[in-house]
Formats: structure tokens, sequence, C-alpha cells
């Protein structure tokens, strides 16, 4: 531990008014040092508190109030605003598809050449509108066209914000399946809680419990087949394929909940074991 | 039970045996007895290691750096007989427990930092006498090695270190050895011991700095 003369301008409190506890707090959140230093007698001899007492009083509410601001902060980057902007976005999308069929419908019985679909939508959306009827339909057509743009939207709110909440979880399942995850469990706590076969087949209840009463075989995936690393893997290995992924997915969630550090070996083991699991087919 | 407990440190009866216990508000639902709240050991590896006879070199009163403080079930013991407790904390659920457990002692600081980046806290404390380290982490040797320039030339690290933190396939003597020859770079290791029965695979170390500060 060296004296350096500048040692003061180090620290927390250098240039904040004695008992200033914003200011302290942000210097808390954001400062730096290289090296620690004897900061309550500095602050005592450079004249900024009267007493050591003083000081301590002074960096206990700072830190206290610091810490408040970002636990604040980071629970409002909450999963649990994950879980209802996708739930938003299925909502979104399905009831864009529902109109745009029943769209359709109307449009085919007053123009020739309507096609269907959400793009049909947004082609009759274009459209001037004379007729009373014509302007009910172009009006319709311009509201498909607005949900879809809202779950468009959605999605890169969800995108965005899924790497925040879960980044292992974000980076391994993307930020799509991750969210829909967390839905389904009801929270990144409750899904970090889940054991990796429920994982598994999370999204395939209707399947799991028609096995559970003896009519079926058993799921091998649920929601988590949309993930490259199952859908992409041949038939005969996919059950083992979506083993593999639920495990690592299990494993990131918890790291997310409990710990939150971004750990890219996990990404790597699953890549290796996909790998593996392909390997066999090709024999 | 050779080693003398800390100042504010002693073993009170509840009931028909004796356990360690510390004055303070009662923070996670453990007994008071005349205002002496029950230290349990098997919640809290610093109980564990002094419960195990380990010569902490505690004497009440010190600065303290506390790293893993996480809901402050250990650390409110510890603020209740050391100094001004600096506890550093990453995750932000427990801290939501920990700021409660602030709130009833004076002489404890909550940090909510990274403990394997010490340069976002140098500039708020101050050298100490004792590291109390519990990160469940890997590298926790190295954690400890960052955080050595807080710690006096006579201080000392109380660390307890969780073999399956490290390497959960491996067997924890091994992994006590690699995390003990990495201590070595930058203290001198004093006492050793099994935290068993209170924790499982966790070794108890006390250490304190090297002479050479190069660090």
């Amino acid at each position: 531990m060296t004296e350096r003369p500048t040692a003061a301008d180090a620290a927390w409190f250098a240039g904040l008014d004695p008992g200033d506890v914003d200011g302290g707090a942000r210097a808390i959140r954001d400062g730096e040092a290289d090296q620690p230093a004897d900061w309550p007698t500095l602050a005592v001899e450079s004249g900024t508190v009267d007493s050591e007492a003083g000081y301590y009083e002074w960096l206990r509410e700072a830190a206290v109030h610091a810490t408040r601001q970002v636990v604040r902060e980071r629970e409002r980057a909450d999963d649990r605003q994950l879980v209802h902007a996708v739930r938003a976005m299925d909502d979104c999308q399905r009831t864009a598809n529902e109109l745009a069929e029943r769209l359709a419908e109307w449009a085919g019985s007053r123009y020739e050449d309507v096609g269907s679909g959400i793009a049909a939508a947004r082609a009759l959306a274009e459209r001037e509108s004379a007729a009373d009827a014509d302007e009910r339909v172009v009006s319709l057509a311009q509201r498909v066209v607005d949900l879809d743009d809202e779950a468009a939207d959605l999605r890169s709110f969800i995108e965005r914000t899924a790497p925040e909440v879960a980044p292992n979880l974000a980076a391994m399942a993307g930020p799509v399946l991750a969210a829909r995850l967390l839905s389904l469990a009801g929270g990144l706590e409750s899904l970090a809680k889940k054991p990796s076969g429920t994982v598994q087949v999370l999204g395939a209840e209707d399947a799991l419990f028609a096995h559970l009463r003896g009519q079926a075989t058993s799921p091998k995936h649920g929601i988590i087949y949309t993930h490259e690393y199952v859908r992409g893997t041949p038939q005969a290995n996919r059950g083992s394929a979506a083993r593999a992924l639920a495990g690592k997915l299990t494993i990131a969630a918890r790291i997310d909940h409990y710990s939150g550090d971004l750990r890219p070996s996990l990404q790597a083991e699953l890549d290796e074991r996909i790998d593996a699991i392909r390997e066999r087919d090709s024999e | 039970m050779t080693t003398d407990l800390p100042d504010g440190v002693e073993r009170r009866p509840f009931g028909d045996a004796t356990a360690l216990a510390t004055q303070g508000e009662p923070v996670y639902g453990e007994p008071v007895v005349d205002g002496w709240r029950r230290w349990d050991p098997t919640r809290s590896k610093l109980g564990a290691m002094l419960e195990t006879g380990l010569d902490t070199g505690l004497a009440g009163g010190e600065t303290v750096l506390y790293l893993g403080a996480a809901a402050g079930t250990t650390v409110s013991h510890v603020a209740d007989f050391a100094g001004p407790t600096y506890a550093v904390e990453f995750a932000t659920r427990p801290v939501q427990d920990l700021l409660d457990v602030v709130d009833d002692r004076q002489n404890l600081f909550p940090l909510l930092k990274d403990a394997r980046k010490p340069a976002t806290y140098a500039h708020v404390v101050e050298p100490v006498d004792v590291i109390v380290q519990d990160v469940a982490t890997r590298g926790q040797a190295r954690v400890a090695l960052a955080n050595r320039r807080f710690l006096a030339d006579d201080g000392r690290l109380l660390v307890a270190f969780k073999a399956r933190s490290e390497d959960v396939t491996a067997s924890p003597d091994a992994v006590f050895e690699d995390a003990l020859s990495e201590l070595r770079e930058g203290y001198e290791i004093l006492e050793t011991a099994r935290l068993e029965p209170y924790h499982d695979d966790h070794l108890g170390v006390v250490a304190r700095p090297h002479d050479d500060r190069t660090l």
C-alpha cells in the first residue's frame, strides 16, 4: 500500500458535499479504483466529513441507496415482462391469422384477385375504397396489418429483453424459445426449479397426459421441438437430442436464476453432444 | 474447542445444548435467548469454522470484507461482533434480504458488486483486518487472490472452499489441493479443516498474505 498523494481523488466521496446520498450512491455504483485506501481517514483529513462516525453513517446510507437502485432496475428487466410479451405476441399472431381468413372470404366476394393470409391483407389495405362495403373490407385489412406489425414489434422486444433476463438460456435456445419456456413454466424461478425431464415436454401436456392415462406413447419433446437441434435431427435420434437439449437448457436456466453470469462453455458442451448424437445415424 | 472465540461470540445454552451465539436483532428465525441469537453452523460456513475449532484469529471489532454475503445469514452474525463490515454480493434476489439485515445494523455496508472485480468497489472499501469469503463460483482461489489488495499485512483470510463449485466430478481432495496451491501464490496457509458434518465437501482455510506484496 504505497501512499499516493492523489488517493482521495479516487474515493467514492471525491467532489461530493457531505451527506449527499444521491451523489454518493451514483459514485458507489459507477466508480472504480485500482487500490483501496484508508477512505475513512482520508475523508476526515480532507475535511469532507468531521468524524469517522459521520463518514460511516453517510457511507451506509449511500451504499443502501445504491443497492436499492440497482435491485429495482434489475427487477424491472423482469422475467414477468418477457412472459407477458411472448403471450401477447402469440395472441396477436393468432388473431391476425384468424381475421385474415375472415377477410379473404369477404374480400373474395367483392374482388377478383384476392389471395389468402397476411400478405393478401397487406395488399388489400393498400386499395382505394369507394363503396360502403369495400371501405369496411379495406379497414378490416388494415386491422390485420396492424396486428401483424404489433406481433413483429413484440418479437423484437423479446429479442432485446430475453438476453438481459436469462443470458444463458437466451443464448442457447434463442430469445423467443427462451421466452416461451419461461411462459410455460411461469417464470424464471419456476423454470430453474423444474427437472430437465419436465422441461423436455413443456408444451406437450396433452400428449403427456394421454400417455399417463396409458393411451399413447410418451412425448419426446414439447416446445423445444422448434429448436434446430431437435427439428434438424433425424427422427430416430430426436428423443436423444431433445433430452440432451432439455438438460442443458435446464442448467442454463438455473445459472441465469441463481447466478446470472454468461457461461459459453455450456453451449460448447451441447454442440459436442448433439454432434455425437447425429453421428450415430450416419453409421 | 481449544481456541478462544472472538469477543461478542459466546457459547450460550439453548434448550439442553449450548451453541454459538451473537447479540443482535434476529434475522432468519433463529432462536434467541436473553438477546443472544443462536449461530447455526449448518447454515453458516464461518460458524462451522468456529465450531470445528479452527484458529481464525478473530478477536472481535475487526474491519471485515465479506465476499458472497448472499441473504446475510452469516454476515449478520459477523456484523454483531465485528467493526465496519463490507458485504459484497452480486445476485439481486438475496440482496433484497440482505438489505433487511442492514436495516438493523449500523456497521454493515451492502455492495452489489462482483467479487471477481475488486476494482469496482476499491473506491469504497478500506483496507481490512479480515476477509471472509464464501462464494460458490468456479475459481474461488482466484477471487481470494484478486481481493488480497484489501487485506492488511497481518490480516487474515477466512475462506470456505466448496469443492462442488469447482468441479462436481473430481474428488473433493483433489479440488482442495488445486485450490490451496493456487492460493499459495499470494497467501501463506495457516490452517485448514474439513467442515463436515456441518457442510459436505467444504474446506475451511485460514491464511495470511505473503510478505511479498507485489500483486
